[in-house]
């Protein structure tokens, strides 16, 4: 066990590498950094001194492990659009999208597991065609629109919910929460809503494809002969092998989720990491771009890190495998 | 031959799935819509003279206060929103469906070799897919438009908006084509015909897009149409971003941002004309995208 959470950290550290290559790159090559810091004024012999300082005449291992050493002390540079530290204005932000992606997640778990295990039940149900065909136009529509509908339905028409913006939040040092509020939840609930529609509808087909997958297997048809109470039967013995698949989507959904928290930040002014990333797209601010990319891959291998140990928790053939 | 065609199971499935056919039917009426444009428009929205500031703001023909000539009403400029989504649509479809082809070669092209060849060519191209699976499609996209803007000069940009566009859609799509097409040629190579093809030495070209392309087309044609929806998706995503298409020539996504602007005022016809035309034309091929899966699967019939 100890071996394969070593064999994980280890692959970690290099996708860690790969993107902070990737990152590095964009920053290296799109775009001259040279004349993004200096103006039109400034003297070709000056360029050449900001150029030797900066050390862009080193060699390129030199410089990515000077680039990978800054990353690590949490030293991600100066915006081009801000001129303020990078990881000042990523480490703001953090916060108002974890939370957003968080209450997404749990939204689209909440509702999507037992309406999958419903729909596996009752393959031919009317209940269950209903939902199948408003999933069908759930995936359809763009996550864009649910959130202008959902605005125009709970901000405009019954002008329930704040439309835009996040407010109330109370603020633990860096980290602004929006938890402990009545008003940060009002401002919270649209934007989750609008988010975890679309990975609600994913996680609920692929409970609904797992669970018809393990009832129709030979263990259960077992357990109903041998008279199993139908509620043990299938929220213990089948969703239990379920599982693993769902929580493997889970750990992808979670791309998705910060993915499209670009779309709903946007649509709802939301102060995020994908606004930021999105305004520094437009602004061709390269340092921003790359510190997002490495910021997100960290998490994703953080998530998946975690979905990883989990199967070890779920699967106890797993750990008697590692183990052996 | 048609009547073979007509006889034949997934026509006939086709002609017995009333949402199959309704769906069809939208996308091929709106597809008609945005090929005769010109001719159907009344005004042509990217040629200012065409339209009048005085017709601005007009509600549908249906609402009191209405011109006749406008039958979903005008924007605040005076454009006729009959004519903005046809030409809207008309770009987003050129975009989805160049992105989509250009992806489906690439896709196909490399999933083949990889399958075909196996060995390191095919771990290459499996991690790269590995990767980009792991990134989704938007992000992709975003970053690529992102390079483009720093690369491109300046003076450049604005012409080759639908270019980077179309690119950057196309090079986040290709993957599942690649993925499906490379484990489909898995299977294939292994069968009689083709080792026959190989052993009377027939070129590796020949073999894969010849013999093998063929009999892996079927899986194929679902991913087109189902990426073809995709495409459209992100092109209206991106727009409507404000990453995609500038005002001044409005894919339905870019409409879409333009309407939002009056999503508190009053005119709702102005966003909600073609965001109703965006998700009509992607859930019907949606719709024809299930069909198709269903038709070339018929373990779930």
């Amino acid at each position: 066990m100890v071996y394969f959470i070593l064999k994980r950290l280890v692959q970690s550290v290099f996708v860690m590498l790969a993107v902070a290559l990737l990152a590095f790159s964009l920053f290296r090559f799109v775009g001259d950094p040279v004349s993004q810091m200096t103006g039109t004024e400034t003297s070709v012999e000056d360029r050449e001194r900001l150029r030797e300082e900066l050390g862009l005449n080193d060699s390129f291992p030199v410089q990515f492990g000077r680039f990978s050493g800054d990353m690590l002390r949490g030293d991600f540079g100066f915006s081009y659009r801000t001129r303020q530290p990078v990881a000042e204005m990523i480490a703001t932000r953090i916060p108002a999208t974890l939370e957003l992606g968080i209450v997404a997640l749990l939204i689209s778990l909440v509702v999507g597991i037992p309406a999958g295990v419903y729909t596996a039940l009752r393959p031919r149900g009317f209940i269950t065609q209903t939902i199948l065909m408003t999933t069908l136009i759930g995936v359809s529509i763009p996550t864009f629109v649910i959130g202008i509908v959902l605005i125009f339905l709970f901000g405009v028409q019954l002008g329930w919910l704040p439309t835009f913006g996040r407010s109330g939040t109370v603020d633990f040092g860096v980290w602004k929460t929006s938890f402990l509020t009545v008003d940060g939840w009002r401002s919270l609930i649209l934007p989750a809503l609008t988010l975890g529609v679309y990975q609600l509808t994913l996680t609920m087909r692929l409970v609904r494809a797992e669970m018809m997958e393990v009832l129709r297997s030979d263990y259960v048809r077992f357990a109903t002969a041998r008279g199993i109470p139908y509620k043990n039967l299938y929220f213990k013995h089948a969703l239990a092998n379920t599982m693993i698949p769902v929580i493997t989507i889970i750990g992808l959904q979670f791309g998705g989720v910060i993915a499209f928290s670009i779309v709903t930040e946007s649509v709802f002014q939301w102060p995020g990491m994908g606004l930021l990333f999105l305004e520094s797209i437009r602004f061709v601010d390269i340092p921003v771009m790359g510190v997002y990319l490495v910021v997100i891959a960290f998490f994703f291998v953080l998530v998946n890190m975690l979905v990883d140990l989990l199967y070890l928790v779920i699967d106890p053939r797993l750990r008697v495998k590692e183990a052996a | 031959m048609f009547a073979s065609l007509w006889d034949s199971d997934g026509f006939y499935a086709f002609r017995r799935s009333p949402a199959a056919l309704v769906a069809a039917f939208v996308a091929v009426l709106i597809l008609l819509g945005c090929l005769f444009a010109p001719w159907i428009a009344q005004s042509n929205p990217y040629d200012l003279a065409s339209f009048s500031l005085l017709d601005g703001l007009l509600p549908p023909a249906w609402e009191a206060g209405s011109d006749p000539r406008f039958l979903l009403g005008t924007d605040d400029q005076g454009r006729d929103m009959v004519s903005a989504i046809l030409y809207g649509a008309q770009l987003s479809l050129l975009i989805g469906l160049s992105a989509m082809a250009i992806a489906t070669v690439l896709g196909v092209g490399l999933g083949l070799a990889a399958g075909y060849y196996g060995g390191r060519l095919d771990a290459i191209v499996m991690r790269i897919a590995d990767v980009q699976l792991a990134l989704p499609a938007i992000l992709t996209a975003l970053l690529i438009d992102g390079i483009a803007r720093g690369i491109l000069p300046a003076d450049q940009q604005e012409n080759l908006r639908v270019v980077v566009l179309t690119l950057a859609i196309a090079l986040s799509l290709w993957v599942n084509f690649a993925r499906t097409a490379r484990a489909s040629t898995f299977v294939e190579r292994n069968k009689e015909y083709v080792q026959a093809a190989m052993i009377m030495g027939q070129h590796p070209l020949r073999v894969m897009f010849w013999h093998i392309l063929p009999n892996i087309l079927g899986p194929l044609l679902v991913i087109m149409t189902v990426d073809l929806a995709s495409a459209i998706l992100l092109e209206a995503t991106l727009s409507f971003l404000g990453i995609g298409l500038p005002a001044d020539s409005p894919s339905l996504g870019t409409l879409i941002r333009i309407g939002m602007q009056f999503l508190l005022s009053g005119e709702w016809w102005i966003l909600w004309v073609p965001t109703v035309f965006l998700i009509a034309l992607v859930v019907s091929i949606n719709i024809l995208g299930d069909f198709l899966r269903d038709v070339f699967n018929p373990r779930l019939r």
